[in-house]
């Protein structure tokens, strides 16, 4: 309890950071959930691929520390853009491929979940074959440095080296924290408008409401569901980027653990409630590394999901309440 | 349903697979069971070619396979037959095994008749702890909560030096053998079946080579489970399960206690995974937190749900799919998960009922049809 009070700072930085990361992925199986009401398993993996376009596209442009700042602005922005692009292609096409069909033929909504674990498992592994892939279409000579060693971590070089920028109560805090943090909170804010005022928004929105009077009032759903893998993706792959940027590594199947964490944290906040995911994500990030600060760190995951049990028995729809789809609740 | 138009009501007269099954003879019937149950026992033995695993010992992967269908059955049970998603299967598994492991082995040695027993109280014990709680919340939250539970579980294992901490238990005892006779082997190395009198397994003598005994003891555990499964699903037991989970305000006004039903389902369910835990560990002689990863919960779910939730047979194919097909085609090695994956897909997209679904599922879907083509008319049909 002393080392926790001792390194409070230190602590809450750290978990605001990883809780920001928590959030943005959270979002897409929130957004999901509100309009088709199913866990969108292969999420993850969405995130995952993001991670990974990232790290590529440093790679690819020859990112390495110690560069001037308006290159690292210049590395950074593209990773935002390869990563949301790479995380929206996969969530849609995942849609296409593994939720479409069966929404056509009225599958009952557990064989969803199954279709969903296909995926994901699909997913994982064309990243963890990717060696095998690039030979395939023969360009394993050209694709050398990104596809080796695909089953081990890959890890990213520091474009960002962290620098204090001020101290808190002992603990620096550095710009990559305050980068992560401000950056998913404004990215969070910028969808949170979109949903409330813009057109499409306002289709997710009716959708989730009440699907069939949305269609009879002319949302067209499918394209909205559409829509709203593309926003999920994009999500994800902002924080595909942050993750990057904190932490640096990743791995095939880094985004399994990652993904059942950012479930938790929408169920925390209240599933189908983008403002729920925020918060749920702040709060587990932060929950965890107090929790583990006093009770040691090999308890972190216990920690996050004895919070969920308790939550959700006192709260039984989340710390916000479900706000996108209430009126199916 | 009576008032269906008399000619949506035609079905074709020609009788399908079961209906001549059950049309035949009761002897004949009895006698056909008993040849499939043989057939069952003799499987590793008879090493038929193309079934049998090349890489590994097939013994070993028929029980394998045998641990996923009880698996299977107490999943259906909760999933199938009360209707509530749980992801953490694994955690019942897990202290069904680590019971076993623990009073004899690590800090006991009671004999394994006494253990197995202990396992499947204490995993029900634990069904009911996690269930009191967590079956108020709705349908979506109680797979994460279970999910939840499976990762606690699992984690506490790693964590825990009274438990092993992550190197596990190990020198869990053999249960006791009866060395009865030896059974020989099929040999069909020159193309042409021969019995094989050198490669033979004892009749219950629990080796540590030879898995066929471990399989012959699966076996038996899993028909006494789909005895007590039969008899529960056609009691008053099972049909309360079955209103609940198709509408649950509907079956509590009706007078059903909807939670104690379900918190019924859960807790056995618990057991025949504790159940299959204990089998488990008695099998490996050593268990460690990485046999219960939260993966072998979502194999699990897929093996109900693949077979078709809420049909003991049907789960038992789809337990028989899961665990079968990645350890028989192990020269994919590396693309198994792949491969596995696009088949749950692609079984998904033209399976959506499962491989068998049950019965019930596909009258109420025959039923929606009628009712579509009475709302809608005859040309949209």
């Amino acid at each position: 309890m002393q080392y926790l009070l001792d390194n409070f700072f230190a602590f809450t930085i750290t978990g605001l950071t990883i809780g920001a990361v928590y959030a943005l992925v959270a979002l897409g199986y929130t957004l999901v959930y509100g309009v088709l009401r199913l866990i969108n398993f292969a999420h993850s993996e969405v995130f995952m691929f993001g991670t990974f376009a990232a790290l590529w596209i440093v790679m690819f442009l020859g990112g390495k520390g110690g560069a001037s700042v308006g290159q690292v602005i210049f590395w950074v922005a593209m990773m935002f853009v390869a990563a949301m692009a790479m995380s929206g292609l996969i969530a849609v096409l995942l849609e296409r491929v593994a939720y479409r069909p069966l929404r056509k033929r009225n599958a009952p909504p557990l064989i969803a979940l199954i279709s969903a674990i296909g995926a994901s498992f699909v997913l994982a592994e064309l990243m963890g074959l990717r060696s095998r892939v690039a030979s395939w279409v023969g360009l394993d000579d050209n694709l050398r440095d990104y596809v080796r060693n695909s089953r081990n971590n890959a890890g990213m070089p520091t474009i960002i080296a962290p620098q204090p920028i001020f101290t808190i109560g002992g603990y620096h805090v550095t710009n990559v924290d305050i980068l992560v943090i401000i950056g998913a909170i404004a990215i969070m804010v910028v969808l949170d408008q979109f949903v409330k005022r813009s057109r499409l928004g306002r289709g997710i929105r009716a959708v989730a409401m009440d699907p069939e009077s949305a269609a009879l009032m002319g949302v067209n759903r499918d394209r909205v569901i559409q829509v709203t893998f593309l926003v999920g993706g994009v999500m994800a792959g902002a924080a595909a980027v942050f993750y990057m940027l904190k932490i640096g590594i990743t791995r095939y199947d880094a985004g399994f653990i990652l993904g059942v964490k950012a479930f938790t944290a929408a169920v925390l906040g209240g599933i189908g409630n983008l403002r729920g995911a925020l918060l749920g994500g702040f709060v587990l990030g932060l929950a965890e590394n107090y929790g583990s600060a006093v009770v040691g760190t090999q308890w972190k995951d216990v920690v996050a999901f004895v919070l969920l049990v308790l939550i959700l028995l006192f709260r039984p729809t989340g710390l916000l309440g479900e706000s996108l789809g209430k009126a199916r609740a | 349903m009576s008032t269906a138009p008399a000619q949506t009501l035609a079905t074709s007269t020609k009788p399908n697979f079961k209906e001549r099954v059950n049309g035949l003879p009761k002897g004949v019937k009895i006698a056909l069971w008993v040849a499939f149950a043989v057939f069952l026992f003799l499987l590793p033995l008879l090493n038929i070619p193309f079934v049998t695993t090349e890489g590994s010992d097939f013994g070993g992967v028929l029980f394998t396979v045998a641990t996923y269908v009880l698996v299977a059955l107490g999943l259906n049970i909760v999933v199938g037959y009360a209707g509530l998603l749980d992801l953490g299967y694994v955690g019942f598994y897990a202290v069904g095994a680590y019971t076993v492991g623990v009073l004899s082995a690590e800090h006991a040695s009671l004999p394994w008749l006494l253990a197995v027993p202990a396992a499947i109280v204490i995993a029900m014990i634990s069904g009911v702890i996690l269930g009191a709680p967590t079956l108020r919340v709705r349908g979506d939250y109680l797979a994460i909560v279970t999910l939840g539970f499976g990762e606690i579980v699992r984690l506490t294992l790693v964590n825990t030096q009274w438990l092993g901490g992550a190197q596990g238990i190990s020198d869990i005892p053999k249960p006791p053998g009866l060395e009865l006779f030896k059974v020989p082997s099929i040999d069909w190395s020159s193309g042409a079946p021969v019995i094989d009198l050198d490669t033979t397994s004892t009749f219950l003598k629990f080796g540590i080579t030879d898995f066929v005994p471990y399989y012959w003891l699966a076996l038996i555990v899993i028909g006494l489970v789909l005895l007590f499964d039969v008899l529960v699903k056609n009691s008053r037991v099972g049909r309360a399960w079955e209103a609940t989970r198709e509408d649950e305000d509907v079956a509590e006004l009706m007078g059903v206690p909807t939670f104690r039903f379900k918190l019924l389902a859960f807790a056995l369910g618990a057991a025949i995974g504790g159940l299959s835990g204990a089998l488990f560990a008695t099998k490996s002689g050593f268990i460690n937190p990485q046999s219960f990863e939260l993966i072998l919960s979502i194999l699990f779910i897929a093996a109900v749900v693949v077979g078709g939730a809420g049909n003991r047979w049907g789960i038992t194919v789809g337990a028989i799919v899961v665990s079968y097909f990645p350890e028989r085609f192990r020269e994919f090695a590396d693309f198994r998960v792949l491969v596995f994956g696009l088949a749950l897909m692609l079984l998904a997209i033209f399976r959506p009922q499962g491989i068998l679904p049950p019965r019930r599922t596909l009258r109420a879907k025959k039923a929606d049809e009628r009712q579509a083509i009475l709302e809608e008319g005859e040309a949209s049909a």
